[in-house]
């Protein structure tokens, strides 16, 4: 074996060096006092503690240089557990180090195999207890046996199933409707055409019929960014065209990739980015992606104006909103 | 017998009449624990574990775990009126209504991104060490769980305020479960109660993750210790140090002031950070809602690796048949982290087999005698770094004044690229770390004294090591490659044979050493100086 070839001879443990407080009782009388004194700094830290935490107003900011602004109440308990805490660490460190004996102890270790006699005895006596229970020959029982247990570990399974509805179309539906009509969020005012300039961006929301209460789960499908750009600005086929209005273009907020807010729209470039993922759309083309790891673009919502001028959904979203799942069928 | 000791006395007597604990305990306290730096860091994951149970207690007497709607009527006023979540209005009235409140809720985060950092560097030393091998198996095992539930329980936690940001959080997390293929919107519609983000959810992981994981954490972690204890730390080598024995100090009391004492440091330290660093000012981010998000949405480090890695995801998705695969969110979400926690579960399984060993080891390596190992470690660790650089990538970008498409293509290209340029790299490094040692036993240190022979050559006087560095040196073994076995004495050929030419394969490579000098080596040269 390669072992064998090490080269040289173990010399053993190195010869043990004593610490000045080992022989020294000036070092040995110095030690302790510093021992002490640690314990006694964390004494005063728990009398900071509890100092600032009764007479410290807990709006009361100081400017401290590094940390600039800081609430003095928070910075008093904190400081205050802190030297507290560490004055018990250190002292006890500390008395470890210097005044603790420090002579390194071999221990033996021992293999953690057992015996083959124990191991022998070990099989005979399963061997002999599973014949007794008689699991060899009654094959019936352990069959019914397994068979009913695996049966009872479903009831839980079973029992999770009331966790939450089933999905059913939800995830393909949104609240916007033909002639849904778009509102401000927040303000939930109904908006024209001139109340956008060109260049700019809003965020809009169906409005809500009478009765009707807007949820998270509602926004989380229904946000929609309106901007306005110049129409020639536009790369659009005819349809899509048509799904604008007056340089309008509506997008589900809901990015496609993960389903983060696609908040950020970069004016110059007419751009908009996501976030979380930087997953890049181009509002010109139909918000297609240039870049990140969305693969498809953000859903478009198709928009006129009603009579009074009034922006509306001309028809709902013609594709599911949101990050992408299983049944979605494009 | 003074009155302390007759006290003491009658207590004892007390509990070991009933339990019998004086033998258990006469054997323990002397039980004799190895000191070294590096096996201080579980200790920080453990006291970290505690400090967070403590500190987590707390903020749950005043924490409401609900998604029902309120209007903020507290003291910060930037937010007063403004509709919230109940669990959102409760992290703010503990940041500023509750004294001591704010302190604790930073100690808790802090403490958690400490717990899962000293988790990942004590998992390092693990490995580049090799104190996973037989008899650890187990504890290693223990220890990659303890790790898969801390990322879990910490991105749970901070997820619990219902800020903006940790709602985007959640949001990102509901779409790789929504992207599972066929059970995904299933699964989700049960995970929150219907749909994303229902009012289900909060309560929900309030339960698992203040009851359900830290159970679990709880258990595993006694495991951990009592494995650790009953088998005995492992030791660094050196003089006196062998695989049969454990050289140390004893429990009592040198190892229980020390541990003890370094729980009150890691604490400290924690309560400093708590003090003074600001950490999750939830308050500026606001309550969470679907339509609104902020830049720079960050997670936590320990998954910064996972959202880097789904950044830099192409863009891939299948649609056929009337459904959808988002591979964009499976490989980088899913497929890709399974691989690497599977591959690290069995690698000690796997080195194992390729080095056919199967003896226990109690000493560690010296990472650099073990090139293929320590080289693997630096690869794996250099995919991480890379993965966690793009999910700051925006960070880094408004930082360093770079664009995002260029550290996106950077990371997608260093990805692949670097990992196998740091194995080969830090292979070479232990080769040549290797050689060195060679020179330094063979022909000593290098004084840096120039002396003038007679006839006019300078020499640079070499000091002979002492026999204790020599021995620290070269105590390691070096095992042969495993032989290619093709065929049996008979001449029927190996039935394992792809099996057994890859282990041969994985075994010579991993045999790629340089020679340490031998006893003869040594003595020839000790010869030729007198």
């Amino acid at each position: 074996m390669a072992n064998e070839l090490a080269p040289l001879s173990d010399p053993g443990l190195p010869k043990h060096v004593h610490r000045k407080a080992d022989s020294d009782p000036v070092a040995e009388k110095r030690a302790e006092q510093q021992v002490a004194i640690l314990f006694a700094l964390s004494g005063l830290g728990t009398i900071l503690f509890i100092y600032s935490y009764i007479f410290i107003k807990t709006d009361l900011f100081v400017f401290l240089p590094i940390l600039g602004e800081t609430n003095a109440h928070q910075l008093g308990l904190g400081m205050g557990l802190t030297i507290a805490l560490l004055g018990i660490g250190f002292g006890a460190v500390h008395w470890a180090k210097t005044l603790m004996s420090d002579t390194e102890v071999i221990a033996e270790r021992h293999e953690f195999r057992s015996s083959d006699e124990d191991r022998a005895d070990f099989v005979d006596t399963v061997k002999e207890r599973a014949a007794e229970a008689g699991l060899g020959r009654r094959s019936l029982i352990k069959r019914t046996l397994a068979l009913s247990v695996g049966l009872v570990g479903l009831s839980p399974l079973l029992l999770l199933r009331d966790l939450g509805p089933l999905p059913k179309d939800d995830l393909s539906k949104t609240s916007w409707r033909t002639g849904t009509r778009l509102v401000t969020d927040p303000g939930d005012r109904p908006i024209k055409a001139s109340d956008l300039e060109v260049g700019a961006v809003a965020q809009v929301l169906p409005e809500l019929r009478p009765g009707q209460e807007r949820t998270l789960e509602d926004i989380g499908k229904d946000a929609v960014l309106l901007i306005r750009l110049r129409p020639e600005e536009f790369q659009l086929d005819a349809e899509r065209k048509s799904w604008t209005h007056e340089g309008i273009i509506a997008f589900s907020k809901i990015c496609s990739h993960m389903g983060c807010a696609v908040a950020l729209y970069e004016q110059q470039t007419k751009h908009l980015l996501c976030p979380c993922h930087q997953s890049t759309f181009d509002v010109t083309r139909a918000a297609k992606v240039i870049f990140g790891p969305a693969a498809r673009p953000l859903p478009q919502l198709a928009i006129t104006v009603d009579a009074n001028g009034y922006l509306i959904a001309q028809q709902p979203f013609t594709e599911s909103v949101g990050p992408s799942y299983w049944e979605r069928s494009s | 017998m003074t009155a302390r000791e007759r006290v003491a006395g009658t207590v004892a007597n007390y509990v070991d009449e009933r339990t019998g604990a004086a033998k258990w305990m006469k054997k323990n306290l002397t039980k004799v624990f190895p000191d070294h730096w590096s096996f201080m860091l579980g200790e920080i994951a453990l006291y970290s574990f505690v400090i967070l149970l403590l500190s987590g207690t707390f903020l749950t007497f005043w924490f409401d775990p609900s998604m029902k709607e309120v209007v903020y009527n507290g003291s910060y006023m930037p937010l007063k009126n403004v509709e919230m979540s109940a669990a959102y209005a409760s992290t703010l009235h503990i940041s500023f209504d509750v004294r001591g409140g704010l302190l604790m809720r930073q100690i808790h985060h802090w403490a958690a991104l400490i717990f899962m950092a000293a988790i990942v560097v004590h998992l390092l030393r693990v490995f580049f060490t090799g104190a996973f091998r037989k008899p650890r198996e187990f504890n290693w095992l223990l220890g990659i769980g303890l790790l898969t539930l801390g990322i879990v329980e910490g991105f749970l936690g901070y997820s619990l305020p219902d800020d903006l940001l940790s709602g985007t959080g959640i949001r990102i997390a509901q779409a790789i479960i929504q992207a599972l293929p066929v059970v995904g919107s299933y699964l989700s519609f049960f995970a929150f109660g219907g749909a994303f983000p229902g009012e289900a959810f909060i309560p929900r992981i309030y339960t698992v993750h203040i009851l359900l994981l830290p159970g679990i954490f709880l258990a595993l972690i006694t495991v951990h210790l009592m494995l650790v204890w009953y088998q005995k730390h492992t030791q660094y080598p050196g003089p006196g140090r062998t695989e049969k024995n454990v050289v140390g100090y004893p429990l009592m009391p040198v190892y229980m002031a020390k541990a003890g004492g370094f729980f009150f440091i890691v604490f400290g330290v924690t309560a400093f950070l708590g003090a003074v660093a600001s950490i999750n000012p939830i308050w500026l981010y606001g309550p969470y809602t679907p339509g609104q998000i902020s830049a720079g949405s960050q997670p936590d480090w320990y998954m910064g690796w996972l959202d880097g890695l789904v950044r830099m995801a192409p863009p891939l998705e299948t649609h056929a048949f009337g459904h959808t695969i988002s591979w964009n969110i499976l490989i980088p979400g899913l497929i890709i982290p399974g691989i690497l926690f599977t591959g690290m579960a069995l690698y000690p399984f796997i080195e194992s087999w390729i080095t056919g060993d199967k003896r226990e080891h109690h000493l560690l390596d010296r990472p650099r005698n073990v090139p293929n190992r320590t080289a693997l470690g630096a690869m794996s660790l250099t995919f991480m770094i890379v993965a966690l650089i793009n999910g700051g990538n925006d960070i880094i970008a408004t930082h360093f004044s770079l664009t995002i498409n260029q550290i996106m293509w950077f990371t997608r290209f260093g990805l692949i690229i670097l990992p196998p340029l740091a194995f080969v790299i830090t292979k070479r490094i232990c080769l040549s770390l290797q050689r060195a040692d060679r020179e330094l036993v063979l022909h000593g240190r290098e004084t840096g004294r120039l002396v003038m022979l007679p006839h006019g050559e300078f020499v640079e006087v070499h000091e002979p090591l002492s026999a204790e560095k020599k021995w620290t040196l070269t105590q390691h073994e070096q095992l042969p490659a495993i032989a290619l076995e093709q065929q049996d004495s008979r001449g029927v050929i190996n039935p394992k044979g792809f099996r057994a030419k890859l282990q041969a394969r994985f075994s010579a490579a991993n045999a790629e050493v340089v020679a340490k000098p031998t006893a003869e080596e040594v003595k020839q040269l000790e010869s030729d100086h007198h």
